[in-house]
């Protein structure tokens, strides 16, 4: 009898572990246990279906038919308790699960609100595909409804909400939107694009209370007085990686679940990918946590190998994300930024925390009006990038930053010349890619 | 006739893409949304051949590069096919 993999979590993680597993081992058993019945979908797209630029059919990349092929056992429950001793998880409904690998793949929940009513009705976070159904169904033409938090989804929910007729108001604890990512700059043009879409931002503003009539949200009330009446108010604060089934199991945690580079968390046969592993980087010495779809399917396909009995260690890239802040097409790559962000009590979605370990770096801005170049420069390599607007740059820095391409032939020239800089890195890029073919 | 002619022009155009170009796919940018197969006009599935990180090599692509426009992402990209380049 083959080994019995059991997977928790229905995500890109867990979702690229199950096709590696069966790849690999096309007769094993593979069982995936999710708490969510909607299954696997794009949890980044659920933005594009609440602004309407996607139904919801066309959330899900595989097919019931597709799914059924892969010869995985479903079982829809919560798994409650890990016995990692006795190999075996404990369902909500009693049932026992053994395995002889486990991968743990049970992603990050919203953050909620700490202030007097968040119990309302009407005040909703956007985790799963039901949250956001719930607020396509509250959504409707002339709505008044707050959004507070920061990072991707809060601006997401903005722009969402604002696509669907509501008027939205946009509070910012701080003086500007994403300020531990974003320089002032970008924070400006992120910000006048979404007043120029009708969003009404309020600065330094956070909520006192959220005030309710029978159960429902009906306005809320700010620290300075204000009192913005209100049916739907949009909480994006951070996540929190899901530790509920680790901690029962008595895993060793930090913020996620830690693992080491081969993803094995503190106890045997049991790994952790995505969302909740807060893995071991061997190079810095230190355990991150990212939430970015690209990192979580890496994960999988790397927790998948060694499962099946090939140490492999998760390739960590340099982080990147790729999304539209305000419309505008934004690429963040590497370390762009540090701090706080006033907005955020926790990693947001689509982040990482590598983003932020910029440290001294030079800063190289290209002041187009329209299409802006940042550049983190160091001693020889470029740290990180953010590109915004046209996105040709966007490849050929995601390959020198990730390659550690060394940039001393054209470091003074971009130092010294700001308006050159698109075009020094578009003819060191030419250069530096067929030399770099040549070597292949 | 200027029309006429004009059409000819892209249509030219439009031969000589298919016959040297394809849509390819940065993977690593994807995130599954699905808007490039929801837009494409002849239903092909283009966000199965990203998941595989695959030129999109269907001999029905029409190269029109509606979910290259799309692609909210900058996930795809026009490129000449292998054949061209040898």
């Amino acid at each position: 009898m083959g080994l019995r993999y059991v997977i928790v979590g229905a995500g890109v993680a867990g979702i690229a572990a199950a096709e590696s597993l069966r790849t690999r081992e096309p007769s094993a058993s593979v069982t995936v246990v999710t708490d969510d019945p909607a299954g696997f979908y794009s949890r980044p797209g659920l933005a594009y279906y609440l602004s309407g630029l996607i139904p919801e059919t066309q959330l899900f990349p595989r097919s019931p038919a597709e799914l059924r092929a892969l010869g995985l056992t479903w079982v829809q429950a919560r798994a409650n308790q890990l016995d990692p001793y006795a190999h075996r998880l404990i369902l909500a409904d009693g049932q026992t699960l053994a395995y002889d690998k486990l991968l743990l793949a049970t992603g990050a929940r919203a953050a909620l609100p700490d202030f007097p009513g968040s119990e309302l009705d009407g005040i909703v976070t956007l985790d799963s595909l039901a949250d956001t159904r719930s607020i396509v169904r509250r959504a409707r033409q002339g709505l008044q409804a707050v959004v507070v938090g920061g990072g991707i989804t809060a601006l997401e929910i903005a722009e969402g909400l604002n696509a669907r007729g509501c008027r939205v108001h946009y509070m910012l604890r701080g003086a500007r939107y994403w300020a531990n990512v974003l320089d002032p700059d970008e924070s400006q043009l992120v910000e006048d694009h979404l007043r120029a879409t009708g969003i009404i931002l309020h600065h330094h503003s956070q909520i006192r209370e959220a005030i309710g009539k029978r159960g429902r949200l009906i306005a809320v009330e700010t620290m300075a007085g204000e009192r913005i009446p209100c049916a739907l108010l949009a909480v994006a604060i951070g996540t929190h990686p899901r530790l509920d089934l680790a901690q029962s199991g008595r895993l060793k945690l930090d913020r996620g679940i830690l693992t080491d580079a081969y993803l094995k968390t503190s106890a045997e046969d049991v790994l952790a990918a995505g969302d909740v592993a807060q893995v071991y980087n061997e190079v810095t010495g230190k355990a991150t946590l990212d939430t970015l779809w690209a990192t979580a399917r890496a994960h999988g396909e790397a927790a998948a190998a060694t499962m099946a009995g090939i140490p492999t260690p998760y390739r960590r890239t340099v982080a990147q994300n790729v999304t539209l802040l305000a419309g505008i097409p934004t690429t963040i790559i590497g370390s762009v930024g540090s701090g706080e962000d006033a907005d955020l009590v926790a990693i947001a979605r689509g982040d990482s925390e590598t983003w932020r370990m910029a440290g001294s770096a030079w800063v190289v801005v290209d002041p187009h009006p329209v299409n802006r170049l940042r550049l983190m420069l160091g001693e020889q390599t470029l740290k990180g990038a953010l590109v915004m607007g046209d996105q040709t740059l966007s490849r050929p820095l995601q390959r020198l930053i990730a390659a550690n391409a060394d940039l001393t032939p054209i470091r003074q020239a971009l130092l010294a010349d700001k308006s050159a800089i698109a075009h020094l890195i578009m003819s060191f890029y030419a250069e530096w890619e067929q030399s770099h073919a040549d070597k292949r | 006739m200027a029309f006429v002619a004009r059409s000819l022009t892209l249509d030219l155009i439009r031969a000589e893409v298919l016959a040297t170009g394809q849509v390819v796919a940065d993977s690593v940018r994807c995130v599954q949304c699905g808007v490039c197969s929801y837009n494409c006009p002849i239903g092909l599935d283009v966000r199965a051949y990203v998941w595989c990180n695959a030129a999109i090599e269907d001999p029905r692509c029409l190269t029109c590069g509606q979910c290259i426009a799309r692609c909210p992402r900058g996930v795809l990209r026009f490129a000449p096919t292998d054949h061209s380049r040898a």
